[in-house]
């Protein structure tokens, strides 16, 4: 492929049947992510549905920091698991979802969906791998996604953008609340939470995560 | 004012009139009958000073240009010679005629400021021919006679008589004037030219390349404008409309402006020996045909219409022996006794409520109880049959005696066969005339039966009117023949003694005849009730025409022919009179030739267009339906199946993409 | 590490997402699939980041600030997406995607019946 010979760099790494314990470990939670986010999509009781993204998406965290992306690793917990989900199951809660085995959670349209899945599945690791399958990370020397080489970049480079997202999140709690205002009082919950995870996603970025710092494995 | 003032205002004061009747018909009713009645009478004035002051000498001509047109210019020209000055007079007298008559006999009608202003225009588009120079000019004039024609035939347009006999005029006349307008064209393409001047300048050069195409193309409009064969079938059926209007059409507008049309240009026609011939034919088949027909016929003023188209073959006669005198003699003569025998016809069917001459010889007393009609339509027969000294009898006798002129070795312009058919046509005609004057004169007025309804006087401006138009009827000819000629071309317009015997005694015969035959049909009229009469007598002269009209079918089975064993034509006509009746059967022919080949093109058409085109269209409909209906079909409104085609057709292209950028 | 594994995982994450998207009935459960959908994103930014950055190729550590965007947006999203199913299910009755058809065809082809049975439904 044309592709190849441009992100080829590191020529000489080790090849796929002779893998590092890193890459063992990441394949087996991978497997343990995938395998819980084919059970969030595929299971019929809606609330387990939400707790095995729990899983999945706990899984990703521990992925990045495998990568040595530690802040996105603990941003990955705190919002996703901490409030997303919390959210979603308080979504499910407010619209009466039953509790225990639904037979009709999945639509008519199961058969198409898993036609147009598989074929995207297999096109795009497809290009992947065949665009990829000799690069190699060197995740040797400091962490690329410490506290502090992320806060750097982020208030070095990014500051506007950062400051636009304030806007934009601001918008989507007025948003939010102009969506639920004629509610009754059974509707409020949402929209406080709603609140609540918007403001917190910042005060996240500004303040929240010191802890992440020996986490560096490799 | 210059004489060519004055003649520009003789056509503009109808106009003028024309117009503001239709702006004030409504607001202001009162000045209806004023500007109806006073226009042409100013133009009669105007015009007589006109003809005063050319007296007969040089042509008075005068143009101007008002904007290029083009490689002929067109141009407003006037030119008055003799003729035109004396036909102005005749037609500005008739038109004065008409609408004072109109106002007494259309006196409750609610279209009369309508009717009024339509007669002015038509007045006015007459004096346009009539004084023109320019033959554009001239045809503009001529096609608002034809619109004005439609219009004022179809004036009881309530009647689908009326509405069908309006449709065929305009149809007819309109058939004549596309060939007549092409050859206007060729005329001017080989002249340079519209200016009539011109014309007959370019003519006496030589210079017309194809003089018998053009002269004969410029038939084709004059039989359709003056009811000539074979156009003339409109003519009869125009009779749908009031009888002022068919005074007007057949005494002095329309049917005149064909024949003095010709008379104009004569030296055209005389180029071509053919189109003189071809005009002595016609002329003679016109004349013959139309005298047997008129003796058919059982509607009055059905007989007169014929009549008229006979003379005119007189006058069409005269112009294919090469003497337009003689022609315009017989107009202007012709137009005063038939205007004055159509007006009075209005007085009679109005005080008999009927228009059947049936009907009428049931009647008895008929004449008393219109004396001023029945004196004066004495009058106006015995000219139309020529009996001297009325008038119709010198402008007859001076168009068979050029006849006989040409016949007798002096062909200056026409072939001499072209004497012999309207000399021989021309005293056979004189025969019927009589015949079917006197035929109409004693069914009218000596009928045997029950008295005659009484409906009161008519009204005085109808019965003045026909006193005015019985002087010239009775003395014009007499007085007129000596000092024409001056005003013409110069030739002598004297009777010669022979065909003033042969016409006369041809007319006594013919006059002889009918009176005995109807001594002996009369004593049957007693035993074979007929007739129908107006329901509403007692209402205006219009209406009760009108509602004659519309019942005689109804009533007769036919409109123009009654089965009445008491007719004398009976008698003279024999198993012919069946077929005079309807005209010769012209009108089943010209249905059989025309009518039916384009009804059924029509019904093809439509077959074509309901079928053929239509399933195309149909088809062109239907499959885009189809096509809709199955993608519709997928408009499920479940989101999720949208986004999974939109999904799926990603990631094909998506591949596609990538299999393309990769060349495999 | 060779690239081709985050790369890979976060293809087979990004497409079980979409196959929850296209195939649950709940709308919250298909929130649930967008969010794996974004985290596969996100874990692919994460990768190329430390790879590029590595590499020596990229020293503004775009691919991680594009995932705290990323997540922040995610979390209004997430909001604004129960805001709305939660309004829909108070005027509806229902949060499933497959009965709120107000854009399908009239009754005129499909069955007068179930469209009337929405009519109602959707009244109620």
């Amino acid at each position: 492929m044309s592709l190849a010979p441009t992100v080829s760099l590191a020529a000489g790494h080790p090849g796929f049947l002779s893998p590092t314990g890193v890459e063992i470990a990441f394949l087996l939670v991978g497997l343990v992510t995938f395998g819980a986010a084919l059970v969030t999509v595929t299971t019929r009781q809606l609330v387990h549905a939400a707790l095995w993204l729990v899983v999945s998406l706990g899984g990703l965290a521990v992925e990045y920091l495998l990568l040595t992306a530690e802040f996105i690793a603990w941003v990955q917990v705190l919002i996703y698991v901490g409030s997303v989900v919390v959210l979603l199951l308080f979504g499910l809660m407010l619209t009466k979802a039953p509790i225990g085995r639904s037979p009709d959670a999945d639509s008519g349209n199961r058969w198409a969906a898993l036609t147009v899945a598989v074929a995207a599945a297999v096109a795009l690791v497809w290009v992947v791998v065949d665009a990829f399958r000799t690069t190699w990370i060197d995740l040797n020397g400091p962490a690329a996604g410490s506290t502090r080489v992320t806060g750097e970049s982020l208030f070095r480079n990014w500051v506007l953008p950062f400051e636009a997202l304030s806007v934009l999140l601001l918008a989507a709690l007025v948003g939010a609340i102009v969506l639920s205002r004629k509610a009754k009082a059974e509707s409020n919950p949402p929209h406080v939470n709603s609140r609540g995870v918007t403001e917190s996603s910042p005060s996240v970025t500004d303040s929240g995560i010191h802890p992440v710092e020996q986490e560096g494995a490799r | 004012m210059t004489t060519t003032t004055l003649a520009v205002l003789v056509p503009l004061l109808p106009f003028l009139g024309a117009a503001a009747g239709l702006l004030l018909g409504r607001t202001a009713p009162r000045f209806v009958r004023p500007l109806a009645v006073l226009p042409p009478l100013a133009s009669l004035v105007l015009a007589a000073l006109v003809a005063v002051r050319q007296g007969g000498d040089q042509a008075i001509t005068a143009h101007t240009e008002l904007t290029p047109t083009g490689s002929v210019p067109i141009e407003l020209a006037l030119h008055i010679d003799g003729f035109a000055a004396l036909v102005a007079i005749l037609v500005a007298f008739v038109a004065a005629c008409v609408q004072i008559y109109s106002t007494g006999y259309l006196r409750d009608d609610p279209r009369y400021p309508s009717y009024a202003a339509l007669v002015s225009l038509f007045t006015s588009a007459m004096l346009l021919v009539v004084y023109s120079g320019d033959l554009i000019v001239l045809l503009v004039g001529w096609e608002v006679m034809g619109i004005c024609s439609y219009f004022l035939v179809g004036h009881y347009w309530e009647t689908p008589e009326a509405r069908a006999a309006s449709l065929k005029a305009f149809l007819v006349t309109k058939l004549g004037d596309v060939p007549f307008l092409i050859g206007l064209f060729a005329l001017a393409t080989d002249a340079g030219s519209f200016r009539i001047t011109r014309v007959l300048g370019a003519v006496a050069s030589g210079n017309l390349h194809h003089p018998t195409v053009v002269a004969l193309l410029l038939l084709a409009g004059v039989a359709g404008k003056s009811a000539q064969f074979p156009l003339h079938t409109w003519l009869p059926d125009a009779m749908a409309g009031p009888t002022p209007v068919s005074a007007l059409i057949h005494a002095a507008t329309m049917v005149a402006a064909g024949v003095y049309f010709v008379a104009r240009l004569l030296p055209v026609f005389e180029a071509s020996q053919a189109a003189m011939l071809v005009l002595a034919v016609m002329a003679a088949v016109t004349m013959v045909g139309s005298g047997l027909a008129a003796l058919a016929q059982d509607d009055i003023k059905r007989v007169l219409a014929y009549s008229t188209i006979g003379q005119l073959g007189y006058m069409t006669g005269a112009l294919a022996v090469g003497d337009r005198g003689a022609a315009v003699f017989h107009l202007l003569s012709h137009g005063a006794f038939k205007a004055l025998l159509f007006l009075a016809a209005g007085v009679i069917i109005h005080a008999a409520g009927t228009n059947s001459l049936a009907a009428m010889s049931r009647m008895h007393g008929l004449r008393d109880r219109v004396p001023d009609a029945y004196w004066t339509m004495t009058v106006a027969l015995l000219a139309l049959a020529a009996i001297p000294p009325f008038s119709g009898f010198f402008s007859k006798e001076s168009v068979l005696g050029a006849a006989e002129h040409v016949v007798d070795g002096h062909p200056d312009h026409a072939p001499c066969a072209a004497g012999w058919i309207v000399l021989v046509a021309g005293l056979l005609t004189a025969l019927l005339t009589a015949a079917y004057a006197t035929r109409l004169w004693l069914l009218a007025f000596r009928g045997r039966g029950a008295e005659a309804p009484d409906h009161g006087r008519q009204p005085l401006t109808m019965t003045v009117v026909l006193w005015v138009l019985a002087v010239p009827s009775l003395a014009f000819g007499g007085l007129a023949y000596r000092a024409l000629p001056g005003w013409f071309d110069g030739r002598d317009l004297t009777p010669t003694l022979l065909t003033s015997i042969l016409g006369t005694g041809l007319a006594l015969v013919g006059g002889l005849l009918t009176y005995g035959a109807w001594q002996r049909t009369t004593q049957l009229a007693a035993r074979v009730p007929l007739g129908a009469v107006a329901a509403h007598p007692e209402q205006d002269a219009g209406l009760v025409e009108a509602e004659a009209i519309a019942t005689h079918a109804p009533a007769y089975g036919d409109i123009a022919y009654a089965p009445d064993p008491a007719d004398p034509s009976r008698l003279l006509l024999g198993p012919l009179r069946r077929h005079a009746a309807v005209g010769f059967h012209l009108d089943a022919v010209y249905a059989a030739l025309f009518v039916r080949p384009v009804q059924a093109g029509a019904s093809l058409v439509r077959f074509l267009d309901r079928e053929v085109v239509e399933t195309y269209v149909q088809g062109a409909a239907g499959l885009p339906r189809l096509l809709g209906a199955a993608v519709r079909r997928a408009q499920t409104g479940n989101v999720q199946t949208y986004v999974s085609a939109l999904l799926a057709g990603t990631v094909v292209l998506a591949v596609a993409v990538v299999l393309v950028a990769t060349g495999a | 590490m060779h690239l081709a594994y985050p790369a890979v995982l976060s293809a087979l994450l990004f497409c079980t997402g979409l196959y929850g998207v296209l195939a649950r009935r709940n709308a919250i459960l298909v929130l649930m699939s967008v969010e794996l959908m974004l985290n596969a994103v996100n874990l692919n930014l994460v990768a190329f980041d430390v790879w590029l950055s590595r590499a020596a190729r990229d020293t503004l550590h775009s691919g991680q600030a594009l995932t705290l965007f990323t997540i922040t947006i995610a979390a209004a999203e997430i909001g604004i997406g129960l805001a709305i199913v939660l309004a829909v299910y108070r005027n509806r009755g229902t949060s499933d995607i497959d009965k709120l058809r107000d854009t399908a065809e009239g009754p005129g082809t499909e069955g007068p019946g179930s469209s009337a049975a929405e009519k109602a439904e959707a009244t109620a």
